[in-house]
């Protein structure tokens, strides 16, 4: 990884302002729909079950197309990086092992996936010897259980280690 | 003076042997949480929130949860200046103000002077802000007591027009994220005729979106993304805190008595009025600086530039939770929180708990004189420990505090789901952040969406659709009208910069 391709431009304020204008538009588009299915209107009773979401949405599509309006304004040399390529790169090696650790709690609960989460965090970005990393991430997983299930008495997700370990 | 012999009651509550070691407990715990980056003081109550349910549900477990809770609270707003005199790192938002003069402070080598007039200022801030929350409140709780719907949708409105006038973010951008956070406080039941909204058909949708979540992946996870940006190194100078340095800082620190008094009362109206103590600590800064005879010498470590924001911070702080525990109607994203706590254990904020459970109201108001006295202590004594922490590599903190989150999202429902709402609210807080949507009106807005809604329609209902209703009598014109003013605040700067410029 060279210097020059760290400081690389990966996406420009300019085209983050617009996405992100656009899925708010996108957001209030979606919340007048759904509020007009269910009625937006006065009805027999008082005001219907869309009458207060659909002007939500509605000063959220307006919000948003200013702001796209806005994020289109933005003139090209005065256009800062959003994030560069480095940084970008930084944030990915968390949210994407991170998302992985969300999804994978389904399955072989939140213990065995945050030792795993937390070595491949140590041993991968810090470069700790293989004790350490084994030492971290046992220990925090003994003392999340023992802080939750045995002292507050709050049970979190289990996986098939805990069946075969007896300990749900 | 009823309030001196409420609060002496208050005392009698907090003062017993568990509530005063959950008051060390909370603000040592809230000092952690203030000192790592992507804990703060709203998502580390969310986080802990949970471990209180089965507390509560003992005899007068409300209240040791609400003073641990609260404990947590001025741990975190004491932990900020921490990292940001030593690392030049705020730990939290509204501790940015302080990096300016403290950071060069510390860099002279007078890191302990800087630290002990953050935590006496913080510490001075948040006792006028107690002081006032205690002879405020019943005055307000009681007059509270005749207000109808449309008389609180008027405090709603207040409370979000305030976020327009007073945010320095763009006004449609702030507009656009509070509508975000009525959108999704509006998915699931519709609170008055249980027919589904927003849902599409999804089983996982039908409860809604629960603030606690959101909270914990919009400052948490969001949070640890923004860090991450910066790089995985912490580097900071040396903290020493002995007796002799804080003696001599606080023979310092009268000087200042004007600098204190103008911070708590920035503090407190903008803690009252949601402004929330991050615009408060800057705002006093600026008029530290703007009054200080050595104003020009702001930024290069001065002690007065560390007495305005930090007093103004905690006064902001403090006096978020006036408005929530008179009017159920949160200051900041924290107050929300502790807010949301309440509802969960079965108490409802508003006037009526001064009459329903007075315990429980001046046994918190006791508990946040304590609290901050022992949050002085713990601070004063215990610094070099807490600066140790930063100096575990990121590469450990960083994952163990996702598993935290990801542990704290998931207890909020016991929903697996939550937690991968968490991540995606992770990446909704990384990307507003960085293109200044403010966060904290959207988390209000889920927090107070559907009260809101519900107040709005029971209006209209009594109205029969009558907008007018908002003008109906002189208490609620005013309000109305003050929230108009500061709705459309943004756009007479605006005009006014306009004509000026021609």
């Amino acid at each position: 990884m060279t210097e020059e391709r760290e400081g690389r431009v990966a996406l420009r304020i300019k085209s983050a302002e617009i996405a992100v204008a656009a899925l708010f538009l996108m957001a209030g588009v979606l919340v007048m729909y759904d509020s007009v299915r269910l009625g937006a209107t006065w009805g027999d009773d008082g005001p219907k079950p869309g009458y207060f979401p659909f002007y939500i949405g509605l000063i959220m599509t307006v919000a948003a197309v200013m702001n796209l309006a806005r994020g289109f304004m933005i003139p090209a040399d005065k256009n800062p990086p959003f994030v560069l390529a480095g940084q970008l790169k930084m944030v990915l090696t968390v949210l994407v092992p991170a998302a992985v650790y969300a999804a994978a709690i389904g399955w072989i609960g939140i213990y065995v996936a945050s030792i795993l989460f937390i070595a491949f965090f140590m041993r991968w970005l810090g470069k700790f010897a293989w004790w350490k990393v084994a030492a971290v991430s046992a220990g925090t997983a003994v003392a999340l259980f023992l802080i939750f299930e045995r002292w507050f008495l709050v049970p979190l997700p289990k996986g098939p280690i805990e069946a075969f370990l007896g300990l749900n | 003076m009823a309030e001196i012999q409420a609060l002496a009651g208050g005392f009698a509550v907090a003062l017993t042997l568990t509530n005063l070691l959950l008051m060390f407990t909370g603000v040592i715990l809230g000092v952690i949480i203030g000192v790592l980056p992507g804990l703060g003081g709203a998502n580390g109550v969310a986080i802990l929130l949970p471990l209180t349910f089965s507390m509560a549900q003992t005899p007068g477990g409300a209240t040791s949860a609400i003073i641990l809770l609260s404990c947590i609270y001025w741990g975190a707003l004491f932990g900020g200046a921490i990292t940001s005199i030593l690392f030049n790192i705020p730990g939290e938002p509204w501790s940015v103000a302080t990096t300016f003069d403290g950071y060069p402070l510390a860099q002279q080598g007078r890191a302990g002077n800087a630290l002990t007039a953050a935590f006496t200022s913080s510490f001075i801030g948040a006792l006028v802000a107690v002081i006032l929350i205690t002879f405020l409140s019943p005055v307000i709780a009681n007059f509270a007591l005749e207000f109808g719907p449309p008389e609180f949708f008027a405090v709603y409105f207040l409370t979000f027009c305030a976020f327009i006038g007073t945010s320095k973010e763009p006004a449609f951008k702030t507009l656009a994220s509070m509508m975000l956070g009525f959108a999704l406080a509006a998915v699931g039941t519709d609170p008055v005729t249980g027919t589904l909204r927003l849902t599409f058909g999804s089983t996982k949708l039908l409860t809604g979106f629960d603030f606690l979540v959101a909270v914990i992946g919009l400052f948490g996870i969001g949070e640890i993304l923004l860090t991450l940006e910066e790089g995985l190194a912490f580097r900071g100078a040396k903290a020493k805190l002995n007796m002799r340095v804080v003696l001599e800082t606080w023979k310092e620190l009268p000087r200042y008595w004007l600098t204190s008094l103008r911070s708590s009362a920035v503090g407190c109206f903008m803690g009252i009025v949601p402004g929330g103590a991050t615009p408060a600590s800057f705002m006093s800064y600026g008029v530290a600086r703007r009054f200080s005879p050595d104003g020009d010498k702001f930024g290069s470590g001065m002690v007065e530039g560390v007495v305005a924001p930090e007093t103004a911070a905690h006064a902001a702080g403090t006096s978020a939770l006036l408005p929530m525990i008179t009017l159920g109607v949160p200051g900041s994203p924290t107050a929300a929180v502790l807010l949301g706590g309440l509802m969960i254990w079965g108490l409802q904020p508003g006037p009526l708990l001064f009459v329903e459970k007075p315990d429980f109201v001046w046994g918190l108001i006791a508990s946040m004189y304590l609290g901050n006295i022992a949050g002085l202590v713990v601070v004063l004594t215990c610094v070099p420990l807490f600066a140790a922490i930063l100096r575990v590599p990121f590469s450990v903190i960083a994952p163990i505090i996702v598993v935290v989150c990801a542990i704290g999202a998931y207890t909020v429902h016991n929903a697996i789901f939550d937690v991968w709402m968490m991540v995606v609210f992770g990446v909704m807080g990384y990307a507003f952040k960085k293109l200044q949507y403010p966060l904290a009106p959207l988390v209000l807005a889920i927090v107070l969406g559907d009260a809101a809604e519900a107040s709005f329609r029971q209006a209209m209902l009594v109205s029969l659709g009558d907008m007018t209703i908002f003008f109906s009598n002189k208490l609620v014109g005013f309000l109305t009208t003050v929230a108009l003013v500061l709705l459309l605040w943004p756009s007479v700067t605006w005009l006014l910069g306009k004509a000026r410029a021609r």
